[in-house]
């Protein structure tokens, strides 16, 4: 009998603790523990063996740090083969009747993944394939994941686990009093991603005794549709007489697991503190206690590595504003790799309310794949919403999905047997809930019986890859009502179709149905709100619609789904009828102080009014002007002041924020008229290898562009050889590199002796914490910038 | 040798303004006063307060300093620790959101991502003070005083004792602390220190 079968038969016993076992037994201080699979292999033989003889059904072997990071690969490979050795000879000689398995134990890394650790994703799935490997190879009957406090280096291990072995995986997290991971993740979120990504059984062990733990096991029990693991530690330390001890007894914390079980958790352990006396007190407490039944959920939901988000009564928006489609600035955005640009898109949408994020950077003339790579993980270093992979491209979505930190959205499968045939492994392999267009190689039907079908067929072949109809969600496209009058008739019928024959979950792309007409968000809207009666789950929308918040919200007070109507007056409040918004000054209204009111609001960090002046004035002066005559000595005023010491960093900050919205402004205007704004030259901008600070550098980039010169952003931690590589492609005749660490200043020079060597006209800007003059002569900069401003009057000159 | 390793969560220490504006090196003008205020109310329900800590015998042997979790070579902390006997080891971060946000507005906004550090440092730092002046009350009742923390990286103290800091408290699993490679620390707002504990003069 399989573990597998075994737990659909009964209660599963785990093992307790280890660590503190071998401490007893002399473990010396920094002396790593699995190396005594090697040194003392009969102490773990023991531990094991009390284990078996006390009731567990499973134990872990000795091997929670035995990765590559730890031990050279020969000295790793004879430690987990003694490890799996150790638990086999335990098996044998255990008099325990029960049935009985050998999980090997993967713990984390101790590294924190990028952007905010040094570890990549791809070499932490690396290091846990290694260790994989090696237990499958020696014979370990299943793979035992646990104390993950990370949601990400929880996937890496997991992906690791399932590509380089066919066992079972058990996973298991550890959460935090706040009920989430030390990363922030909630158990819902995790549930999404582990169930997603084929995890076999799932759960929570360490951090806290097993009262303490007790919230976040229910919400396992409600979301998860995979059999739950719990393995608490024995309460809380407390030191009595130099040592460690936790504060439950075997007895207490066996009735605590109890009622664990008895709620519904099918396989129970300990962690920390925990003696095979525990798993004895357990053992005899709940032996003839059936195990509960394992029930499908049948919830659909998406995650981010902070929070799932369920679709249930409320209705989900999705944003749309991440893709290039009939949007110039974005489209050259896309060209430039101007990463800022469409991360700000991301960011306003969380702020005005979207639930989820698609994301589409294809363009004919980029690297798909890369591109959508990049956003994706940039996108989830400063945004916790879920995002939603829109591409054509199978590989480019694979890239995606394979980095993506949860459980995303598939846009998109239809039914298409081609289309099926690429988009279900993937979904199968890394979890997803995928949007299902209602059309085949009979193109769109017109009725909405005809989509019905569509949808049957593709839940069917779905159903063939394993993959829940809880993670589709169908879109029955929408129309053009200007070209067909019975268009939207048709596609709300279909969404209470597919809502009520399938139980399935329905979204649209909303502003299809008005093409071709004037005033769209007003037509659209009352689609929203007239799909929404039918039963629709979410919307791909754009969230800057005042009409379509409008028509959400109201929606929602209107259907129960807003306790005190709050969302909806707060909307209201922020969104008033008729109104001008806030008055701007005039120019006729300037004060005497300032040379023109657009100065003022530059000079005082007013980002929003800026912005609205320089959209009046553009009317009436060419753009070269406006930033020669009012932007460019709004900032010289501020730029001086701060060198005068009569303004402050974070002002001058505001002053440059306000000039950029000012900028912005202008380039949108000088695309749509096709005159290019004419920088000035290019300057590449890094923050050296090994350095992750780089608010110093953003300083100088937000500056240089305000000026006027073309930067090339290249972030932090970036190697020698790609900042050469930058400015030989770009030409740049300056590279500006930052520096905060006396650590990573050695990286620095080494970039700087390959640009001399190799782009030997290019001059060098140095500047950060730890630089100074003296630095900068030594390591063979040309100039040394102490501040922002020193940076712009050296390149002014 | 005592090994017990306690976790501490905080509520929110109270808000220092005067502090933020000092680590923003900046005067406190309206308009900076204003972004501040709503850098707090949005950032402050997304920080954690959590504290690791241990409490160790020292000995001086020779040259080093046996700190009973590492030997060190460090004359200032050896000062420092002058006429302690033993020492609190502890380790206190507000946790991986703080990093998220100054990333998020690095990008958008340098003026908020600078103002934004500045309240990280401010958070962490006051979660220290408050720390420590918990542990000199509790102290006091067994009789003991407490020395003003040093932290690694302070006068001679090398950064390379971080290592041995973050293992013993057990930072990874404990309260999410992690090294990179420089032996800076992730989450970015987290502090490292060592309060020497002396016997009271009556």
């Amino acid at each position: 009998m399989t573990i597998k079968q075994l737990i659909q038969t009964k209660n599963i016993l785990l093992d307790g603790g280890m660590g503190t076992l071998l401490q007893a037994k002399g473990l010396a201080a920094g002396e790593y523990p699995e190396t005594w699979n090697l040194k003392h292999p009969e102490i773990i033989q023991d531990i094991h063996k009390a284990y078996f003889d006390a009731g567990s059904n499973m134990i872990c072997t000795n091997t929670f740090g035995a990765n590559t990071l730890k031990f050279p690969k020969n000295e790793l490979r004879e430690i987990v083969k003694a490890a799996v050795q150790n638990a086999k000879t335990a098996l044998k000689n255990s008099c325990g009747k029960q049935e009985k398995f050998i999980a090997l134990d993967i713990g984390p890394t101790g590294k924190l993944l990028k952007p905010y650790g040094d570890l990549e994703f791809e070499d932490a799935v690396s290091i846990f394939a290694e260790t994989v490997r090696l237990g499958n190879e020696f014979g370990a009957d299943l793979i035992f994941i646990e104390t993950m406090n990370d949601s990400y280096e929880t996937k890496a291990a997991l992906l690791a686990a399932k590509e380089y072995s066919n066992l079972p995986v058990f996973v298991s997290n550890a959460y935090d009093e706040s009920g989430k991971l030390m990363t922030g993740a909630t158990p819902s979120a995790m549930i999404a991603m582990l169930e997603g990504l084929g995890a076999d059984c799932i759960g929570v062990n360490c951090s806290l005794g097993p009262k303490a733990l007790r919230p976040v096991v229910e919400q396992y029990l409600a979301y998860s549709s995979l059999p739950v693991l719990v393995k608490p530690n024995a309460g809380l330390p407390k030191s009595v007489n130099g040592k460690t001890i936790y504060d439950l007894s075997e007895r207490e914390f066996a009735d605590e697991i109890k009622e664990m079980m008895k709620a519904g958790v099918h396989l129970a352990g300990g962690c920390c503190g925990t003696t095979p006396a525990y798993i004895k007190a357990l053992h005899d407490l709940t032996a003839d206690l059936p195990p509960a039944p394992i029930s499908q959920k049948n919830i659909s939901m998406v995650s981010s590595y902070t929070h799932a988000v369920v679709f249930d009564q409320n209705p989900i928006l999705i944003g749309e504003r991440i893709n290039p489609t009939g949007k110039k600035r974005f489209k050259q955005a896309l060209v430039e790799k101007d990463m800022d640009y469409i991360l700000k898109e991301g960011v306003a949408q969380q702020d005005l309310g979207a639930d989820i994020l698609d994301v589409n950077v294809g363009l004919p003339e980029i690297d798909e794949s890369l591109m959508l790579r990049n956003t994706v993980f940039e996108l989830q270093s400063i945004c916790n919403l879920p995002l939603q992979i829109d591409t054509a491209d199978t590989g480019a979505l694979e890239t995606a999905l394979r980095i993506y930190n949860g459980k995303a959205m598939i846009n998109s499968v239809n039914g298409k047997l081609e289309s099926m045939e690429s988009i279900f492994p993937l979904a199968k392999k890394y979890g997803g809930m995928i949007v299902a267009l209602t059309l085949d190689e009979g193109g769109i039907p017109a009725n909405a019986e005809g989509r019905l079908e569509i949808a049957k067929k593709i839940l069917q072949t779905a159903a063939q890859y394993g993959i829940h109809k809880k993670d589709l969600i169908f879109d029955p496209l929408c129309m053009a009502v200007s070209a067909d009058d019975q268009a939207a008739l048709e596609t709300l019928k279909a969404i209470e179709l597919i809502n009520t024959e399938l139980g399935c979950h329905t979204s649209l792309g909303v502003s299809n149905v008005s093409f071709g007409l004037p005033e769209r968000d007003r037509i659209n809207s009352i689609f929203f709100a007239s799909a929404l009666e039918r039963g629709m789950s979410a919307a791909i929308m754009n969230p800057y619609s005042t009409n379509m918040m409008n028509t959400y919200h109201s929606w929602r007070a209107l259907h129960g789904l807003d306790q005190n109507c709050e969302a909806y007056i707060t909307f209201a409040q922020n969104n008033p009828s008729f109104s001008q918004g806030i008055p701007i000054p005039k120019e006729a209204e300037q004060s005497k102080e300032y040379a023109s009111a657009l100065q003022k609001s530059i000079i005082k960090g007013l980002k929003e009014d800026a912005a609205v002046q320089t959209k009046e004035i553009l009317a009436e002066r060419n753009p070269l002007e406006i930033v020669n005559q009012e932007i460019i000595p709004a900032l010289n005023i501020v730029g001086d002041g701060f060198e005068k010491k009569m303004v402050y960093l974070p002002q001058l900050l505001m002053a440059a924020e306000a000039a950029k919205a000012s900028f912005e402004i202008i380039k949108e205007s000088t695309i749509t008229s096709e005159s290019p704004s004419d920088s000035k030259c290019t300057i590449v901008l890094a923050t050296v290898k090994g350095d992750i600070h780089d608010i110093g550098k953003n300083i100088v980039k937000l500056l240089l562009e305000n000026y006027g010169y073309k930067i090339i952003d290249l972030g932090k931690d970036v190697p020698p050889q790609e900042i050469l590589d930058a400015a030989l492609k770009s030409n740049a005749k300056y590279v500006g590199l930052s520096a905060l660490m006396t650590t990573t200043v050695p990286a620095m020079e080494e970039t700087i002796k390959l640009l001399r060597n190799n782009h030997p006209h290019c001059k060098i800007l140095v500047g950060g914490a730890v630089l100074n003059q003296d630095y900068a002569d030594m390591i063979g900069a040309d100039f040394y910038a102490k501040d922002a401003m020193e940076a712009v009057r050296y390149l002014e000159k | 040798m005592n090994d017990t390793i306690f976790l501490k969560n905080f509520i929110e220490p109270p808000v220092d303004r005067k502090k933020i504006l000092h680590y923003a090196k900046s005067g406190a003008e309206d308009q900076i006063l204003l972004q501040i205020q709503q850098l707090l109310e949005e950032s402050l329900p997304h920080f954690s307060y959590k504290i690791a800590y241990g409490r160790f015998p020292i000995n001086s042997d020779g040259n080093a300093l046996d700190l009973g979790f590492a030997r060190v070579h460090s004359n200032d902390l050896k000062n420092a620790l002058l006429g302690c006997k033993e020492i609190i080891l502890f380790a206190a971060t507000i946790g991986i959101q703080a990093d998220r946000l100054i990333s998020k507005y690095s990008r958008f906004s340098p003026a908020k991502g600078l103002l934004l550090q500045a309240i990280g440092t401010e958070r962490v730092e006051s979660l220290c003070d408050l720390f420590c002046l918990e542990m000199k009350e509790q102290l006091k009742r067994d009789g003991l005083a407490t020395r003003p923390r040093f932290s690694p990286g302070y006068g001679d103290l090398p950064l390379t004792l971080q290592k041995e800091i973050i293992r013993k408290l057990d930072c990874t699993k404990n309260i999410g602390i992690s090294l990179n490679q420089q032996l800076l620390m992730t989450p970015s707002k987290s502090i490292t220190a060592i309060i020497g504990l002396e016997e009271r003069k009556a």
